[in-house]
């Protein structure tokens, strides 16, 4: 009997200081993050946008640019300079000194490659190859691209989203394999290397021969980073209040709370908005169905939106409010005061049921809500996908609201394939939609309001979901992807323009601003950014795309809380 | 006996096809297109996200007639195949069923079988005297109607939260890649006692009522009865009862094993504990009809094993079907 007590208390003996003595990640050399992998990772295919392992772009593939958003400056990354020698040719000129992980130089040939290969297969950037006509290679360094139209707004969003990919190593793949293979074992240019993973991480280890090392003297700080895989809100907020996540980028409800809790967090601002914003929540409007085909209906429902109810207490003032245009405050410059002055709409219920009564909408069965104007029944739909807690408050404040001045409508929640389904083949009637986020020029807002290829839109998800359909608004969207980025003049006048038409139409309202949710816990790491003078202002977001709107920098200024 | 195996043998033949064949049909039969949900997220012109499009009917084996698919999907199943997920894609459905088999296992195997000797033999007790039937019958009732999540979020923020004692979250820590080293082993155990525990407690009080309701059946049976009035002890009698009313215990085991790797679903979504059940959830959630199918298909296998373990075992068991077998030979 003494005998089996023994075993069973050595056993445990060695089980807790197994558990104690046998970490394989040290804590002081190890970041763990969260919030942007919902699944188990399944690929690391930089070309798979939406897919792809947390970072698989940004500390593995790594770009030509990176472009700040806070200070709306492009910073040379894989690329050494880039310039437009005349109106339809960009030279660029790559780096020299840049090896991929498995030690081969980076050169042009392997740009010109990575380029091409959207030429050959269809990948998120192909549609580039319908106004760019070649790429020459003038050296081993430098390429030129020559342009049959030159879209020089659209043109610098792929120098910083475009991933360079390794031509040894990808020349030999098959087609289909370059457009949705797996890509396991991953070689890039980047800070980090693939690791391992299992179905709750994914886990990058520190390139110790990455260019910026020599080249820029920056050095990321944590030797391993460990992404962990979300598998619901409250698990995620468990995980942060325990310490164990160091950097969370999920929506997390009750900040202030948090923030005063003792945990160690905290957020890019101090206090309200707590976050930057990082796109907006717009009101989707199907236009092709009535009452939602008159302007003057939608004015209304505009009008009758309380969007400080929401701000206040849904998000407990996490967000802000849009301005009129539905511009980020990172475009506050080309919104034009004159405009919105005039035409822009906020909270105001009396003009609401007065916009309504002018235009025919009365109550003619005595129920509360008016009727279309040949008396059938108003009852719409509002959608949102199930499970987006914040949203689903946001869409029920929104029918009360309407309500109150007589419009019905209902919340919904589908499953989330239910509700892009229904914006896709625009089956809904009213949605909330944030698809287009920061990005390094305002014409991607407008390519996304008045996006042009109606029919196209079930298969690219491309905006406009409403379907609203004005050659006018078309032709300036195109004529201001045509300005040269530098000439703020003349975008100011075209956006003015378009936010003329936008704010006398109203195909899409604007509502409020999302944030790049970022709690950071100073438990094992410090030197977050924020927005205080005395720190760096990079991005503390892990989603993808983020990655090289500087978040990559954010990891080179960290430092551990115990020093090795 | 023969016959009687060779029968029960050929009904389960029969019974799998039909299974399989109707697992086979509803993912084909479902509303919705997951293939066009995969496409969009990639944002391409409509030329382009028709070559896409080809290459995932391809990957997906969709190009060939139905007839054809189905005999594919016979012929892939015999060599292990379930086909591709297309929530994880590219990952096949069976790499993605195994990693998760294994936790599904270590959580469920012990507790169904720990919670099953314990209730059996605390309901046993129950039926022996007035005071013990009225302290484990009410526990009993109370454990079996709690519901699995509550109790498990209950005590994940009992444990976790509050103590700090017990790790909530995972199937092993963090910080941590499997390997066979006592840190693992110790972690691994660290996190699966409090699924363990909510599973454990609530199975436990459904075994203890049934098997309590069981015996005070059988002491009212005549043979208690008669063997009362030859004067046998009271611990004979009580034997007797319990090798027949642990018949119908076993049938209800078999069954309890046989859904195993349907998972305890809501116990593991607490706990973000890595089976099936969580696995099923997310399948449907994303509409990955294969992985639904190929976790479907574990439970049929699954269920069809336990039955035919079952009739095995009641025939060793229970003289009666014996006799009755021989009656037919």
């Amino acid at each position: 009997m003494f005998k089996k007590i023994a075993m069973l208390a050595l056993v445990i003996v060695l089980l807790c200081a197994g558990i104690a003595f046998g970490q394989v990640f040290e804590r002081s050399e190890t970041l763990y993050t969260g919030g942007k992998q919902w699944g188990p990772v399944s690929n690391w295919n930089p070309l798979m946008t939406g897919n792809y392992a947390t970072g698989t772009i940004g500390l593995v593939y790594e770009t030509l640019f990176l472009y700040d958003p806070l200070t709306d400056k492009f910073m040379p990354w894989l690329a050494e300079s880039g310039q437009w020698t005349d109106a339809l040719t960009y030279e660029l000129k790559v780096r020299q000194g840049v090896n991929w992980s498995d030690g081969k130089p980076l050169t042009a040939d392997d740009v010109k490659f990575t380029f091409e290969l959207g030429q050959k297969t269809a990948l998120n950037f192909s549609s580039l190859w319908s106004w760019l006509s070649s790429i020459t290679k003038v050296d081993d360094y430098t390429l030129g691209f020559k342009f049959k139209s030159a879209l020089y707004q659209e043109w610098d969003n792929y120098l910083y989203n475009v991933p360079m990919l390794p031509q040894h190593l990808w020349a030999s793949k098959d087609l289909k394999d370059v457009a949705i293979g797996a890509n396991e074992k991953p070689v890039g240019s980047g800070p980090y290397l693939y690791f391992a993973y299992d179905q709750t991480k994914m886990v990058w280890a520190k390139n110790d021969n990455w260019w910026a090392i020599k080249a820029l003297s920056l050095s990321v700080a944590p030797k391993y980073i460990v992404d962990l895989v979300n598998t619901s809100n409250e698990n995620s907020l468990g995980l942060v209040l325990q310490g164990q996540e160091d950097l969370n980028n999920n929506y997390l409800p009750g900040i202030s709370t948090l923030l005063t809790g003792g945990y160690a967090l905290h957020t890019y601002y101090p206090v309200a908005p707590y976050h930057l914003a990082a796109n907006t929540a717009w009101l989707d409007v199907n236009l092709q169905k009535k009452p939602m085909d008159d302007v003057a209906f939608r004015k209304a429902l505009a009008y009758s939106i309380n969007v400080a109810d929401i701000v206040s207490r849904d998000y407990g003032n996490m967000v802000q409010a849009a301005n009129p245009t539905g511009l980020l405050p990172i475009w506050d410059k080309y919104v034009d005061q004159n405009v919105v002055k005039k035409l822009g709409i906020s909270y105001d219920p009396a003009k609401a049921k007065q916009i309504l009564a002018a235009a025919g909408y009365k109550d003619v069965n005595g129920d509360g809500f008016v009727e279309n104007k040949d008396k059938s029944l108003i009852t719409l739909k509002i959608i949102v996908p199930n499970g987006w807690s914040d949203w689903m408050a946001a869409i029920q404040i929104i029918s009360n609201s309407t309500k109150a001045v007589g419009i019905n409508v209902q919340p919904d929640y589908p499953d989330f394939n239910g509700y892009l389904d229904a914006r896709l083949k625009g089956t809904f009637d009213l949605a909330i939609d944030n698809q287009a986020q920061v990005s390094n020029t305002p014409w991607s807002y407008y390519h996304f309001i008045f996006y042009d290829k109606l029919a196209d839109i079930p298969t690219t998800q491309g905006g406009n979901y409403g379907r609203y359909n004005n050659q006018t608004a078309f032709d300036l969207v195109t004529q201001l992807d045509k300005l040269a980025t530098n000439d703020l003049q003349g975008m100011k006048a075209v956006i003015s323009k378009l936010q003329t038409i936008q704010l006398t139409d109203l195909p899409i309202i604007p509502l409020w601003y999302n944030g790049m949710w970022a709690q950071m816990s100073s438990a094992n790491w410090t030197n977050w950014p924020s927005s205080a003078d005395k720190d760096n202002h990079y991005l503390p977001v892990t989603w993808n795309g983020y990655w090289n709107m500087t978040s990559i920098l954010m990891l080179t200024q960290l430092k551990p809380v115990v020093a090795k | 006996m023969r016959r009687y195996f060779g029968r029960k043998l050929l009904i389960y033949i029969f019974t799998f096809v039909l299974a399989v064949t109707i697992d086979w049909l509803i993912p084909r039969f479902m509303p919705g297109n997951p293939i066009q949900i995969l496409i969009s997220r990639a944002g391409l012109k409509a030329e382009s996200a028709n070559l896409i499009y080809s290459y995932y009917i391809q990957a997906f084996g969709l190009n060939v007639p139905i007839w054809q698919q189905y005999l594919n999907f016979w012929n892939a199943l015999f060599h292990g195949d379930f086909g591709i997920s297309i929530w994880l894609f590219p990952q096949p459905v069976i790499q993605i069923i195994m990693r998760a088999v294994p936790f599904d296992v270590l959580l469920l195997l012990p507790a169904i079988l720990v919670s099953w000797f314990a209730g059996n033999k605390f309901g046993a007790y129950a039926a022996r005297s007035k005071w013990l039937d009225n302290t484990i019958s009410p526990l009993g009732y109370i454990l079996t109607a709690t519901p699995y999540m509550w109790l498990g979020i209950v005590l994940g923020w009992l444990f976790g939260i509050i103590l700090r004692i017990l790790p909530f979250s995972g199937a092993y820590s963090y910080a941590m890649m499997p390997s066979f080293s006592w840190a693992f082993v110790g972690s691994l155990l660290e996190h699966w006692i409090l699924p363990f525990a909510s599973l454990f407690l609530v199975m436990f009080g459904g075994w203890a009522i049934g098997m309590r309701n069981m015996i005070i059946y059988e002491l009212e049976a005549d043979y208690s009865h008669y063997l009362e009035a030859l004067g046998a002890p009271k611990k004979l009698i009580r034997q007797y009862a319990f090798r027949n009313a642990i018949l119908p215990q076993i049938t209800g085991l078999a069954l309890q094993l046989g859904v195993i790797v349907a998972g305890a679903l809501v116990t593991e979504i607490v706990f973000s504990y890595p089976g099936i059940g969580y696995l099923i959830l997310q399948a449907i959630q994303n509409h990955d009809y294969f992985l639904l199918q190929g976790c479907f298909l574990f439970i049929i296998i699954g269920v069809l094993l336990a039955n035919f373990a079952i009739d095995i075992t009641y025939v060793l068991v229970d003289p009666r079907t014996r006799t009755g077998m021989q009656g037919e030979g």
